[in-house]
């Protein structure tokens, strides 16, 4: 069963921009999904469409096979979203918003304190439940927009960049809780600048780039796409002295003790070694230059406006030979 | 959404909107009792005693009615206005946006903090009164309907103006430049009985006329104004706003992009 499908979705604004030419997505029952993008791309805006902040201009949206036009409140109802910017009453006290947030689903006030004080302890955030939300930290801010989608229990939770701005150990905290929820059943579709989160916690990815899905696949395909590694080399001895010959590799000198090598992902670092070694040089510690994700998503979207730009200019040869 | 849930939503949106204004009472309910009683000193006791009677009543028994439907007025519009712009302005309307709430409920959740804000505010003024005047209540069912009315067409024209409002400005020119001038020239403080044929004319436009005219008649048991013809005029833009209102949070003009 799918948890989202959404099939030729536009969206034009009044001014004439068009922000989404046609998003097609599925996400399967119980996934864990990345959706990625630069800045603009439209991700922020799909979201918007799919939880009733923003009207479509044509397209459909199905949440677990209902129709977001035939039965919007059954489909609301199934969906929590975290969005990207604080969205809550600054003057309200922590506990309170998550229990109106309940009471707009229909939860009575004493079932919602229950499921507050579940929350607010589960997202260490019970301390603060008597505290107004203005007064919480940027992080706290971010776990009370969690709590407060989980309040109604949905079984399709959207976060719009939940992450930004939060620290590493806060950020890895959210990922466990996430994580967590995800093994309890719940469909999550999470979209995030950090591509090393997606990566760690997602199964399936679409990447969508002005307005249109240019992929969507699992992650494990995704990935296998990447022929090519660069690795940084940290090495015991100067760099003047590093054999640049070594075959089925390229290597560039950064600076005195480091080199950049990037080799095919099929191929693996021993022969490197073992020619440094040969020259009485050692490797003290080595690291990925990038994310492999990241490599990936840069290569796609780079794909996607040459793609474009390649388009365009034909379009404009066609002309002016018709001119 | 079952009965019982859409009844825990409503419930849910008026619990906080109640809970809003009485949290800061100080800004929202004592002004008003302030207010009244610099006009009751000023306007009843000071200047009012140098006017003769007015259909048989002292300026200050008078003007008491239309002092109360005032603040009734006043305070309906600025409760939902400031409130629901204010959810605007911070996004904290998409918390109801985004639930299965329906939008009939939002008007109505929204719509009755601001009838009961009027009706708290106007029972303070009505006790402020009470140290000033005292008058015999002639109809409590006419006047407490005229009331409730007032305090909903007041909400629901409150509402409109904060979907519309892009700005903190917007929520205050509809107050200053329309509403106070309307309450003033709606017969609190006169009878237009005392204005020139031609103004009376005027005077019969504005609808605000009516309300007061007929809660001064359920107070006093006098009228400038028929009293079914104000009623019909109340129940008529009730409705009216009442579904423009709904056609704009459904069609989502002002709140959705």
């Amino acid at each position: 069963m799918l948890a989202l499908k959404i099939s030729q979705l536009k969206k034009c604004y009044k001014n004439g921009t068009e922000a989404l030419k046609g998003v097609d997505l599925e996400v399967e029952k119980g996934d864990f999904f990345a959706l990625l993008g630069p800045n603009g791309a439209g991700k922020s805006t799909t979201i918007s469409i799919i939880s009733g902040l923003v009207n479509k201009s044509s397209g459909k949206i199905q949440i677990f096979d209902t129709d977001i036009d035939h039965e919007p409140a059954l489909a609301k109802s199934y969906i929590g979203l975290v969005p990207q910017e604080f969205n809550f009453n600054q003057f309200e006290p922590v506990q309170e918003i998550l229990i109106n947030q309940a009471g707009y689903y229909g939860i009575n006030r004493t079932a919602a304190t229950e499921r507050a004080r579940q929350y607010l302890q589960q997202l260490e955030l019970w301390d603060k439940r008597n505290v107004m939300a203005r007064e919480l930290s940027g992080g706290m801010k971010r776990r009370l927009m969690i709590a407060r989608a989980l309040i109604h229990q949905p079984k399709l939770l959207i976060l719009d960049e939940p992450t930004a701005g939060v620290d590493i150990e806060i950020r890895r905290s959210m990922w466990d809780f996430l994580h967590r929820i995800n093994q309890q059943g719940t469909t999550i579709i999470l979209t995030t600048h950090y591509l090393e989160e997606a990566e760690s916690l997602c199964k399936n990815i679409a990447i969508i780039d002005h307005g249109r899905t240019i992929e969507s696949t699992s992650m494990r395909k995704l990935l296998a796409q990447l022929t090519m590694e660069t690795f940084i080399l940290y090495l015991d001895k100067h760099t003047s002295t590093v054999p640049l010959d070594i075959p089925d590799c390229e290597i560039r000198i950064i600076d005195d003790q480091t080199l950049e090598v990037d080799i095919e992902q099929s191929n693996n670092l021993n022969h490197v070694f073992e020619a440094l070694s040969r020259h009485d040089i050692h490797v003290l510690s080595m690291r990925n230059k990038s994310n492999r994700l990241e490599q990936l998503f840069m290569h796609l979207v780079d794909k996607n406006r040459n793609n474009k730009e390649l388009a365009a200019a034909l379009i404009q040869t066609a002309q002016e030979t018709c001119d | 959404m079952t009965f019982n849930e859409k009844l825990t939503a409503y419930k849910t949106i008026v619990t906080k909107e109640y809970l809003r204004f009485i949290r800061i009472w100080i800004q929202t309910v004592l002004p008003p009792a302030i207010t009244t009683a610099l006009y009751f000193v000023i306007f009843g006791e000071l200047i009012g005693s140098q006017i003769s009677d007015i259909d048989g009543y002292s300026y200050m028994d008078y003007i008491v009615p239309g002092l109360i439907l005032m603040s009734v007025i006043t305070n309906s519009y600025a409760n939902v206005v400031s409130s629901f712009y204010s959810a605007k302005f911070q996004r904290s309307i998409e918390e109801l946006l985004i639930s299965p709430t329906p939008n009939y409920l939002i008007l109505a959740g929204f719509v009755s903090g601001g009838v009961a804000r009027g009706l708290i505010v106007g029972l303070v003024v009505t006790m402020v009164a009470m140290f000033f005047s005292d008058f015999q209540v002639h109809s409590l069912l006419l006047s407490f309907t005229v009331f409730l009315l007032t305090a909903i067409l007041f909400s629901i024209a409150g509402l409109i103006n904060a979907i519309y409002a892009k700005s903190f400005d917007d929520i205050t020119i509809i107050p200053t430049f329309v509403l106070t001038p309307l309450t003033y020239l709606g017969g609190i403080f006169y009878s237009i009985e005392m204005l020139p044929q031609f103004w009376q004319n005027i005077s019969l436009i504005n609808p605000i006329l009516y309300m007061i005219n007929s809660f001064r008649y359920g107070l006093l048991g006098i009228s400038d104004t028929d009293i079914t013809t104000a009623l019909i005029i109340i129940i008529l833009f009730i409705t009216g706003l009442f579904s423009f209102a709904l056609y704009l949070l459904n069609k989502g003009i002002g709140i959705k992009n």
